[in-house]
C-alpha cells in the first residue's frame, strides 16, 4: 500500500471525556463512550455515520469490541493496536489509509482509563518478564530513569534541567483549567520531592489520572461542510525499537528519529516550522530525548534546550501547551490527550494558553519504556 | 541427569546460574545473544549455540531505586566483555557510590527467599 496522501484527511471532531478522578464505579468504556460522543457533537456528525472504530486502553484486552457494544454500532474498520501511549497515533495513520481506500468515510479513535480510580496497579499490570522482573525495577519509572542517567553521564544533562521541563509544565497547565493541578511548581521542589529511581523524582514522573478521549476523521472533502474548521493531517510516521529497556540499542536515542522523519517528510515540513509542539512527557527525560531525535536540537543538547524556562508559556518553543501529562492529566496512555491539544491548538480554541496564529502543530506518541514512538503533523486550512 | 540441550532457553540460563555460569548465545554471524531464546535474530535459524561468560563487565548505566519503605539498591544494564547486554543488581555498601563507566565481576545469589541463583555483579577489583 502506498502511503496515504498528505491533507487528504482530516480531524472533524475531538473531546475529552471526564478527567481527573471520575465518579466510583466508572468504567474505561463509560469514559471512552462519553469522549465519543462529545467528539461526534463537536463535528456534528451522529453514531450512526460511524464505519470505523479505533481503540485502545490497558485495562481492556478487546477495546473495539466492548466500544462496539457499548455504542451498538457495528463498524466495517476496526483496530485495537496497543503499543501504550502512542497506540492512538498508530490508529491515526490507519484510519488515514483506510479512509483514503475508502475502506471507511468516518473512523473514530477513542481511550478511556479509570487508573486514578482502581489504582495503577489494577489498571494496567504489567507482563512478568524474567530477565528482568527478579530484578525488581520500579516500571516503568526505573527504565525512563536509567535512560536519564546515560544521557546525563554522556551529555552532562543536570537534574535542574530535567526539573526545567516539569516547571514549564506546570506553568503551562495553570492557564488549561481542566488540569488537574492547579498551584505552582519550583525547580527546588521538584529536586526536593520523594526519590522514586535516580535521578528521578514524583515530580519528574507523569501523573497517575483518570481520563479519556476521542477523535473524528474524515475525509478532507467532507469536512470541509462540517461543523467544525477541519484540521488537516499532514503526516505521520511510527516506529517500533524495543519491549524492555534491557534490550534497548542506545538507551539516549529513540526511536522518534525514524517516525519523525518520516512524519516530517509526509508532510513536506521540519521542527523550525512548527507552531505548537507536543512531545509525550511520561517522564521529564522525555520531551528532551524527542526535542534531540525529532530534529529540534542535537543529540546531547537536549539538557540547555529546555534551560531557562524556553519551553514555558513565552518561551522560545510552545511544548505541551495543556500541561502535558506531568501537570495536566495522564491517564496511562496519553498520546491521544496530545493529539486534541494540537487540533484545538491549529483551532484557535485554546484562550489564555494559545498559541497565536497557530499553522502547524506536531503531536508525538511514546509507549512502554521508549519502546514505540509515533509521530503526527497536523496543520489548519491554509496549510493543506 | 539433565541435558541442559533440552530445556527452554531460560530453563538453561538457570541451570547454568545454578552452576555459577553466566550462559549467554552466539548467533550463527557471530553476534553475542542476550537473553536467551529459541530463534537466531541474525539467521532466523532455530537454536543458537551456548556459551559462558567470564563474568567481567562494564556499567552501562545504573538508577537507585528507592522502593517506598525498603532501602534503595542499584539496579544496573551492564555491558559484558563479550558483548552482550543484560539487567542485573549491583551489590554494594553504597549504591549511589558506583559510576556509569565501573568495572564490575559478576556473582550469583538469589534475589528473593525461594528463588533459584540469579547474576548480579559487584564492583571488580582494580585492573580486572
Amino acid at each position: 500500500m502506498s502511503t496515504p496522501g498528505r491533507g487528504s484527511v482530516a480531524v472533524a471532531g475531538v473531546a475529552e471525556s471526564d478527567l481527573g478522578r471520575v465518579p466510583d464505579e466508572t468504567t474505561p468504556v463509560d469514559l471512552m463512550g462519553q469522549a465519543v460522543s462529545r467528539a461526534l457533537a463537536d463535528a456534528g456528525l451522529a453514531l450512526r455515520d460511524i464505519d470505523g472504530l479505533f481503540a485502545a486502553s490497558s485495562q481492556l484486552r478487546m477495546a473495539p469490541l466492548a466500544l462496539a457494544e457499548y455504542l451498538r454500532i457495528r463498524p466495517r474498520v476496526f483496530d485495537g493496536t496497543n503499543i501504550g501511549g502512542s497506540s492512538f497515533l498508530s490508529h491515526l495513520a490507519h484510519a488515514h489509509a483506510a479512509i483514503e481506500a475508502g475502506l471507511c468515510t468516518v473512523a473514530v479513535i477513542a481511550y478511556g482509563s479509570t487508573q486514578r480510580s482502581v489504582s495503577r496497579a489494577a489498571a494496567a499490570p504489567r507482563e512478568p518478564n524474567p530477565w528482568e522482573t527478579p530484578y525488581r525495577p520500579i516500571l516503568p519509572t526505573s527504565a525512563y530513569a536509567l535512560a536519564a542517567a546515560r544521557h546525563m553521564h554522556l551529555y552532562g544533562t543536570t537534574r535542574e534541567q530535567l526539573a526545567e521541563v516539569a516547571v514549564a509544565a506546570r506553568s503551562w497547565a495553570l492557564l488549561n483549567p481542566k488540569a488537574w493541578e492547579k498551584a505552582p511548581l519550583t525547580v527546588d521542589e521538584v529536586l526536593a520531592a520523594r526519590m522514586v529511581s535516580t535521578p528521578l523524582t514524583v515530580r519528574d514522573c507523569c501523573l497517575v489520572t483518570d481520563g479519556g478521549g476521542a477523535m473524528v476523521l474524515v475525509a478532507a472533502d467532507r469536512a470541509r461542510d462540517l461543523a467544525r474548521p477541519p484540521v488537516y493531517v499532514l503526516g505521520h510516521g511510527q516506529a517500533l525499537a524495543h519491549q524492555s529497556i534491557s534490550a534497548m540499542e542506545e538507551l539516549t536515542v529513540t526511536a522518534a528519529v525514524r517516525s519523525g522523519a518520516d512524519a516530517f517528510a509526509m508532510a513536506g515540513t521540519g521542527p523550525a516550522e512548527m507552531d505548537v509542539t507536543i512531545l509525550y512527557d511520561a517522564f521529564t527525560i522525555t520531551p528532551i530525548l524527542f526535542l534531540e531525535d525529532l530534529g529540534y536540537c542535537a543529540k546531547g543538547e537536549g539538557g540547555p534546550f529546555v534551560a531557562g524556562g524556553a519551553i514555558a508559556p513565552g518561551g522560545r518553543l510552545a511544548v505541551n501547551t495543556n500541561g502535558g501529562g506531568l501537570s495536566y492529566c495522564h491517564p496511562g496512555m496519553y498520546g491521544l490527550l496530545g493529539m486534541i491539544e494540537a487540533v484545538r491548538q491549529l483551532r484557535g480554541e485554546c484562550g489564555a494558553r494559545q498559541v497565536h496564529g497557530a499553522r502547524l502543530a506536531l503531536a508525538h506518541g511514546n509507549g512502554g519504556v521508549l519502546s514505540s514512538q509515533c509521530t503526527a503533523v497536523f496543520g489548519s486550512a491554509d496549510t493543506a | 541427569m539433565t541435558d541442559p540441550a533440552t530445556l527452554s532457553p531460560r530453563s538453561r540460563f538457570l541451570w547454568h546460574a545454578a552452576r555459577g555460569e553466566l550462559a549467554f548465545q552466539r548467533s550463527g554471524s557471530g553476534r553475542a545473544v542476550f537473553h536467551p531464546r529459541a530463534v537466531d535474530p541474525d539467521t532466523g535459524a532455530e537454536g543458537m549455540e551456548w556459551e559462558v561468560s567470564a563474568g567481567l563487565g562494564r556499567i552501562h548505566s545504573l538508577t537507585v531505586v528507592h522502593p517506598q519503605g525498603e532501602p534503595p539498591f542499584a539496579l544496573a544494564l551492564v555491558d559484558l566483555d563479550e558483548g552482550f547486554r543484560m539487567m542485573s543488581r549491583i551489590d554494594c555498601d553504597d549504591p549511589a557510590s558506583v559510576p556509569i563507566g565501573a568495572r564490575v565481576r559478576a556473582g550469583f545469589r538469589p534475589l528473593a527467599a525461594g528463588e533459584p541463583p540469579l547474576p548480579v555483579f559487584a564492583p571488580a577489583e582494580a585492573g580486572a
